[in-house]
């Protein structure tokens, strides 16, 4: 049998009265992008969120590699490989570029101290080779909140790539950028694809989702509504299903 | 952006390094320069209105043994700031940690030895502050409850403790006297230089490596700018602010120990006065109350603008009625100085 690399079985999730998702099934595939589309409040976030361990589901399994995971945590998703690049983009915008590079596992020694030098050489490497950062503006000591939408994006995505991410979620990565960053972006997620990696890919615009991914999977209201081989069906009876579903709660 | 592959294995890092540029420097550090500016500034006021003073060493003497009775906790009061975070229970605490030591120097009195009890005594005051440190910590975080409505709080309830405990009573500490730790926790080295102030000096240093080099300031400085953030990228902001809390606490509980050894003698008051010069040190060093910028340094340099104000509008002349008035003023303008540079600033 395949082993998924991660796979979600019967996952619900409710805040007090509010049922955010539904007996949720999900498989990633080894080196495979799923597009998640769904209209606003459909569920998206609160998936991701489980996913990356900030929400802890009400019931259901998660599987990573086949292996069932109990009580998953931020840490614990990322020593799984999980990286994500958050629709808020998660930046402490008031620190320096190598802080935000490094939130939450900073660089140090086993007593806690921090080794900032090689931070610093490292951002300084990922935003001139990895991003094609130039602009003397983007330094590891400069302040992230004054970047500009693409550069506090690219500084989210950097730091998912630096990792060594086995599965990257990318959530509403586009929101915000400009046509030429859009493009980029696109590529980016094309390249985890060459690179071996999976994605799981959230956005509001369907051609960038249909695009890339391999599998789409449509969500509303907090349950999976389908979904659909990318190879399958044309991305304009696709749109026609989604407007459908936001409609009527029904694919067909 | 280029491929994948190259960006996670690792390949030789350029040294990144940066030409020393003036400009750079100064706005990086505006808040710092800033308050170094009005701390010269007002130096220089005080010794052309009040040479006399202002130029003999005594004067400095006095500011090195009254300071830092206050001053040390302006170094962790700073980090809970930065954290977004604020403790008015301080002063409290000091007390507090004082009535531990009375009442385990009292309960080791079988030892029949000073200088173990007195030991004792200091380690039993520095855990009591730690642990009130935690209980408000624990109780902000797990009850998610704003830290200004829970110290306010806690600082009645443990005046409120000591009080009862003490049945409001004061007394002699004399017998510390007798002990190494007198000379050493407020002595004078070479009958000048008071070891108060080597202790600020030692709690200065170790609150700057904490905040500046080592991961628990790193997640300070990140809850408080952006805690979501923080717990998205999996830091644990509980702990951490938990953490902050009990530094706090515990230094505290040592200026409740120095203060009171400085007269020996405990009063139940201890640290009432202390609440708003701690405050104002830190806010005044350029700290944001709104979290997330600070540095130790300015508060240093805040607290001996604080204290020296005092002193200075009497020495130059005026009636103590002045202090607060000029107090107020300073507060107020280096407050809208640190705003004007924070937006002005990078």
């Amino acid at each position: 049998m395949e082993e998924y690399r991660l796979e979600l079985r019967n996952v619900s999730k409710s805040f007090g009265e509010v049922q955010a998702l539904q007996n949720i099934n999900l498989q990633l595939g080894r080196n495979e992008i799923v597009g998640l589309l769904g209209d606003n409040g459909a569920g998206k976030s609160t998936l991701i969120k489980i996913i990356t361990g900030y929400h802890q589901p009400t019931s259901g399994e998660i599987f990573f590699n086949g292996v069932k995971v109990e009580n998953l945590t931020v840490p614990k998703a990322r020593e799984l490989g999980v990286e994500t690049v958050y629709q808020e983009r998660a930046l402490a915008e008031l620190q320096t570029l190598w802080r935000n590079i490094f939130l939450g596992r900073e660089l140090c020694d086993r007593f806690g101290f921090l080794d900032i030098q090689r931070m610093r050489d490292e951002t300084y490497r990922l935003m001139t080779q990895t991003m094609g950062f130039t602009s003397q503006a983007v330094n590891p000591d400069s302040r992230v909140g004054k970047y500009s939408g693409g550069e506090k994006q690219g500084v989210a995505i950097v730091r998912a790539l630096f990792f060594d991410a086995e599965i990257i979620i990318l959530d509403e990565p586009t929101m915000g950028l400009s046509l030429k960053e859009t493009a980029k972006l696109v590529s980016f997620v094309e390249n985890i694809k060459k690179a071996g990696k999976s994605a799981i890919f959230i956005d509001h615009n369907i051609l960038h989702v249909y695009n890339v991914a391999d599998r789409v999977v449509v969500i509303d209201r907090g349950r999976v509504a389908g979904e659909f081989l990318t190879q399958h069906i044309g991305l304009d009876e696709l749109m026609d299903k989604m407007v459908r579903v936001a409609e009527t709660g029904s694919l067909d | 952006m280029k491929s994948q592959s190259e960006s996670v294995t690792p390949t030789t890092t350029p040294h990144y390094k940066t030409t020393f540029s003036f400009r750079r420097f100064a706005r990086a550090n505006s808040a710092q320069l800033g308050i170094l500016g009005v701390f010269l500034t007002l130096w220089l006021v005080f010794i052309v209105s009040a040479p006399n003073t202002f130029l003999s060493s005594r004067i400095y003497s006095a500011f090195m043994s009254s300071i830092p009775f206050f001053a040390i906790m302006a170094i962790p009061l700073t980090i809970v700031v930065i954290a977004a975070e604020i403790d008015l229970s301080f002063p409290s605490i000091m007390a507090m940690g004082m009535v531990a030591f009375d009442f385990t120097y009292n309960q080791t009195a079988f030892i029949q030895n000073a200088t173990i009890q007195v030991f004792l005594a200091i380690v039993a005051a520095l855990v009591a502050g730690a642990l009130i440190g935690w209980l408000n910590g624990f109780i902000i975080v797990k009850f998610g409850i704003p830290s200004l409505v829970v110290t306010i709080g806690t600082q009645f309830l443990w005046r409120g403790a000591v009080l009862v405990l003490t049945q409001g009573a004061n007394f002699s500490l004399e017998y510390i006297k007798s002990t190494i730790f007198y000379p050493m926790l407020v002595g004078k080295i070479g009958g000048y230089f008071p070891m108060q102030m080597v202790w600020l000096i030692i709690i200065t240093v170790l609150g700057w490596v904490l905040l500046n080099r080592h991961r628990f300031g790193a997640h300070i400085y990140l809850i408080g700018d952006n805690i979501k953030s923080a717990e998205l990228m999996g830091i644990n902001t509980g702990r951490t602010r938990i953490q902050a809390f009990m530094l706090i606490g515990l230094v505290a509980a040592f200026a409740g120990v120095i203060a009171s050894f400085y007269v020996a003698y405990f009063w139940p008051s201890v640290g009432d006065g202390y609440l708003l010069s701690t405050l104002a040190s830190v806010f005044l060093g350029g700290t944001s109350v709104f979290g997330g910028t600070g540095t130790i340094l300015g508060t240093f340099l805040g607290a001996f603008i604080i204290g020296a104000i005092e002193a200075a509008t009497v020495a130059i002349g005026l009636t103590g009625f002045w202090t607060q008035l000029i107090y107020g003023f300073i507060i107020v303008l280096s407050v809208i100085m640190h705003t004007y540079l924070r937006k002005r600033g990078d």
